[in-house]
């Protein structure tokens, strides 16, 4: 699975860092998406899958 | 012809309905008969236009995050949620909640510092010290105690002044002005009364901040101010905003989920017993979802033509979401009208609205909930209702559903 974000698109919302603290952040200045792991181990899938359905402003997507 | 166009005209229901005293939890029942009928439909409002109603899940959920879709209120079209909204269209400086695309962006992160997952996060230690502190006064003090007066509204307004950098001393000065503003029916005259005295002493804290920064929201902004960045009006516009969903907002829906949780013990005992984070997380979520409680629907415009579910929302349509329909939907939650805080899709809910302008400051108002529930029903496990269900007094006039007072007793 890679995981792919559209920075500009971001607003800052957190519901991926909620579902998947593993693999977001948010950018302590302003709240942003930072990805900390592109390609997450199988077991995170699920959790990563819950925070692309939970992200408000769409910005993230998985290639598999 | 003139015949066609009346009964069109007779045709359309007004907009926004009265909810029925004996459900007071599920959304209007003339709401919910629209939405029986199809996902979308046109209402008559206030100023005797028809927009859009959306009521099904999967309709609110696109159009939410489709950008054809704006909250600029200064497009035709858009179906303002009274007078006093439209008479100040062009007097308020614009703002997150006023702004699409890149503009909003721009808004919304110069607000998010403050309410990123991981300071809120940071914040839970003293959010259950004030929720702590106000249950001590609870079982101090007289019986009956009120839930709203009590806990409900000090709780959050406690913690959006703690973060805001607002002295806890003028939070009666705050709730005043905030209810003001917000109730359902302000005449252009008491909105603009509350707005312009709110808006009045953010300018002068900003400025306070400019001159004496602090660890705080308020600081932030007026850091902005100083970098040329926003100006101080648009500084203090933001931090009014802050303010008002800060505490209003999350005060109905603690008043309103305790009585929710008071009328179904089970569920109740369930959230009671639990220690899991996660469990309770999904308790919170599905309240949200049950009690949807900004009413009235979320304001939008259409900018382009917009194909869907059949019909085309023409550019320059207005577009009301309704949030407490789209929660009740059938197709998205089985049985909607049971509170059952293990749904397993409970975490779908559309309580804190969806796309680009969901709430801000969701991740702190779910960390609020999280505490309070499950610690007043720890802290009080025998707590009941001390008035008759139906004496409730629900704020049915209100942008913000929940209980104007809760008495309760142990």
């Amino acid at each position: 699975m890679k995981v792919i974000v559209d920075q500009p698109k971001c607003v800052s919302a957190g519901n991926c860092v909620a579902n998947a603290p593993e693999v977001f952040d948010q950018d302590e200045d302003d709240g942003s998406v930072i990805v900390l792991d592109e390609n997450p181990s199988e077991d995170l899938h699920d959790a990563v899958r819950e925070a692309v359905a939970a992200c408000p402003a769409q910005a993230i997507r998985v290639e598999d | 012809m003139t015949e066609t166009l009346t009964d069109t005209v007779t045709d359309v229901p007004e907009y926004p309905m009265e909810r029925a005293a004996a459900c007071p939890f599920a959304p209007p029942p003339g709401v919910m008969e629209l939405a029986a009928q199809a996902p979308l439909s046109r209402v008559r409002i206030w100023n005797g236009t028809t927009p859009w109603l959306v009521t099904g899940y999967e309709v609110a959920r696109t159009l939410f995050a489709d950008s054809r879709v704006s909250v600029d209120d200064r497009n035709e079209g858009f179906p303002h949620w009274n007078e006093h909204m439209l008479s100040t269209v062009y007097k308020r400086p614009r703002s997150v909640f006023t702004s699409d695309a890149e503009e909003h962006t721009r808004f919304r992160r110069m607000l998010s510092r403050p309410f990123t997952f991981k300071r809120v996060e940071g914040l839970r230690p003293y959010i259950q010290r004030v929720t702590d502190e106000c249950i001590d006064a609870m079982l101090a003090g007289e019986q009956p105690a009120d839930v709203v007066a009590d806990l409900a509204l000090p709780v959050p307004t406690q913690v959006i002044s703690e973060m805001l950098g607002v002295p806890y001393e003028d939070h009666e000065f705050f709730q005043h002005h905030a209810n003001v503003g917000l109730a359902r029916n302000a005449s252009a005259e008491d909105g603009q009364k509350g707005a312009m005295s709110l808006h009045g002493y953010l300018i002068d804290l900003v400025k306070k901040k400019m001159e004496n920064p602090a660890e705080d929201a308020i600081s932030d902004l007026a850091e902005r101010v100083t970098a040329g960045e926003i100006s101080v009006k648009e500084a203090a516009q933001l931090g009014t905003g802050l303010l008002i969903a800060g505490h209003e907002t999350t005060a109905n829906m603690i008043g309103i989920g305790v009585l929710a949780l008071l009328e179904n013990p089970e569920q109740a005992a369930l959230l009671r017993d639990t220690e899991d984070p996660k469990v309770i997380a999904n308790a919170v979520e599905e309240l949200m979802r049950y009690l949807s409680i900004i009413q009235n629907g979320q304001r939008r415009v259409a900018l382009e033509d917009i194909e869907i579910a059949g019909v085309t929302i023409k550019a320059n349509d207005g577009i009301i979401l309704d949030l407490a329909p789209a929660n009740w939907d059938a197709a998205a939650f089985a049985a909607p009208d049971q509170l059952d805080l293990a749904r397993e899709n409970a975490r779908n809910e559309l309580g804190f609205g969806f796309g680009r302008h969901q709430c801000v400051g969701m991740q702190l108002a779910r960390a609020e909930l999280q505490i309070v529930f499950h610690t007043l029903l720890r802290r009080i496990p025998t707590m009941r209702l001390a008035t008759p269900f139906d004496e409730v007094p629900f704020k049915h006039d209100r942008l913000a559903y929940g209980v104007y007072s809760l008495p309760v007793t142990w």
